[in-house]
């Protein structure tokens, strides 16, 4: 075949994380703080539902939109938690994932030469959808000052005409920083004012760990305009389930069934069961993991401040992001030495764009007695460092 | 605090003071006060290892006998539990509800070496009326733990 492909797809980079993951997965007796999914197993109530579901031969199609008693549990779950009301019938879309939703979000609202407005560092697929809807991305760099939160005056400067859609990723990946309802309701208010539609991904919105998560369609004048992503993986720990869900304005919600319905046919079935049973008797498995993570994260928080190493203190999903500037090497540089060195692989944080330059992406989806020994090496790695200067 | 410390330790007793302040949100001298407190009030009663012989070369053999008494004026069971449990080699006695009275359970390193105690000590008590001995085949599960439960990252490296 001579014919040139996708001129879009090949002009994708590809993933930061894969490069650095494929040394790691060379090295067999490496520690590895990398991986960004829960180290739990689904609660067994949860996967007992699951089989229930094949035994019961629950093996057909779903509706395209995903089952109705899904959608009714995920509408009640939203009240409860954000107190949002949204109809199952056409204000919720059941997906592969909350990467999908993603995908399909972006798909139906924009259109070609549209500028979807991303704040970096983030998770690495806003950026490659983007470009697959044929719109143009336009990153915001995040500061450390802020601790990483997305403000007024940031998303304002990067505001055109040709601005469509606000990614807007918190609890975030990879940082951990949070917005909290005033930094919101600033938000808010600008993208009212320019009308943009937000896309908000708030699959950690079950691990926070100051106070409960704030929506961003919960302030006034925005559920009409936002659409809403969440998922199953992190919360209940069903990251290979691959169910995620979508909520908005039943106008948005209809355009991404269309693509769905084309592209995926329905989320997988067995899923959807379990799904139902981890929305209705789930909360006291999240509230044992959060406690976890956040038992974990104080600890990471507290060894970095006896080693001396900065890092804003976090308060969602389960990554801390420490800096790394005072050495003068790339991040890229700090994590394979770190991996070569002392046998502990962390993600560099440019990985999840050019902001991410001078951190370090730690994952606290990993047992304590993990990550103890892995900051006894840190430790004796930064000092090193040191000493090297 | 003393709710969520006694879950804790209930599955690990060995955790570090360090990991337990931390998942408790409270300082190291808090936590090792609260357990001692716990252990003076005899909340806390003791402290054992799990262990899989079957795993060893240590041959072990464990009985449940179900044992029906007839219970003492002014003493219910008490008497008649005091009588058993005091035997070293038992390890539990329950009180229970429904067909039998008590559950005695016995750890010994042979078949015959339970026999021998049902039949020349437990069966010769006044009071008792029968016993019936249950021998486990297999552990699947012990305290809260699968026994043979291979922990392992099973998590692939992927991207994003």
């Amino acid at each position: 075949m001579t014919k040139p492909l996708s001129k879009v797809v090949e002009g994708l980079k590809p993933s930061g994380i894969r490069k650095f993951f494929d040394i790691v997965s060379e090295m067999k007796d490496a520690i590895s703080l990398g991986v960004g999914e829960p180290d739990f197993d689904t609660p067994w109530h949860i996967r007992d539902e699951g089989i229930y579901a094949l035994e019961r031969g629950k093996t057909f199609y779903t509706s395209n939109a995903g089952l109705k008693e899904l959608r009714k549990e995920i509408c009640n779950y939203l009240k409860r938690q954000n107190n949002l009301e949204y109809n199952p019938m056409d204000e919720v879309l059941v997906t592969v994932g909350g990467s999908e939703a993603i995908d399909i979000g972006l798909r139906a609202i924009v259109n070609t030469g549209d500028e979807v407005i991303i704040p970096q560092p983030a998770y690495v697929s806003y950026e490659p959808c983007t470009l697959l809807a044929g719109a143009t991305p336009v990153i915001i760099d995040l500061k450390l000052e802020n601790c990483f939160r997305l403000t007024a005056d940031e998303l304002k400067s990067a505001i055109t005409e040709k601005t469509k859609v606000l990614v807007l990723p918190f609890p975030n990946n990879p940082t951990g920083a949070i917005m909290e309802k005033s930094d919101l309701e600033a938000i808010a208010k600008v993208c009212i004012e320019n009308d943009i539609y937000v896309l908000s991904d708030e699959i950690y919105s079950a691990l926070t760990y100051k106070g409960k998560h704030v929506s961003i369609a919960q302030i006034d004048g925005m559920k009409e305009r936002t659409v809403l992503i969440n998922g199953f993986s992190k919360a209940y720990a069903m990251t290979g389930w691959r169910l995620g869900y979508a909520c908005g304005p039943k106008e948005i919600i209809k355009q991404m069934t269309k693509i769905h319905q084309f592209a995926i046919m329905c989320a997988p079935t067995t899923s959807q069961y379990a799904a139902i049973e981890a929305l209705r008797n789930g909360d006291a498995d999240v509230e044992e993991m959060r406690d976890a993570y956040n038992a974990r994260r104080r600890y990471l928080l507290s060894a970095f401040k006896e080693m001396k190493l900065e890092c804003f203190e976090p308060y969602g999903a389960f990554y801390v992001f420490p800096s790394i500037k005072e050495f003068n090497m790339s991040s890229e540089e700090f994590a394979t030495r770190f991996l070569h060195e002392e046998k502990v692989a962390a993600v560099p944080g440019n990985a999840f764009g050019k902001s991410g330059e001078g951190f370090l992406r730690i994952s606290y989806a990993y047992s304590m007695d993990n990550l103890m020994l892995a900051m006894e090496r840190l430790s004796s790695f930064v000092n090193k460092l040191r000493n090297e200067q | 605090m003393r709710d969520k410390l006694l879950n804790i330790i209930e599955k690990n007793s060995r955790i570090g003071l360090k990991e337990l302040a931390l998942t408790l949100n409270c300082d190291e001298i808090k936590v090792a006060n609260e357990l001692q407190k716990l252990e003076e009030e005899g909340i806390i009663c003791g402290y054992h290892t799990l262990i899989n012989w079957e795993k060893t070369d240590i041959e072990k053999v464990t009985a449940l006998i179900e044992v029906k008494v007839t219970p003492q004026r002014g003493q219910g069971f008490d008497r008649i539990a005091s009588r058993i449990y005091n035997y070293p080699e038992v390890r539990d006695v329950y009180l229970i509800s429904g067909g039998f009275d008590l559950l005695v359970t016995l750890e010994e390193k042979s078949l015959k070496e339970i026999a021998q105690f049902v039949s020349e000590k437990l069966s010769t008590l006044d009071s008792i009326l029968s016993t019936g001995t249950h021998f486990i085949l297999k552990k699947y599960k012990d305290h809260g733990t699968i026994v043979d439960e291979k922990i392992e990252d099973e998590r692939e490296v992927v991207s994003p």
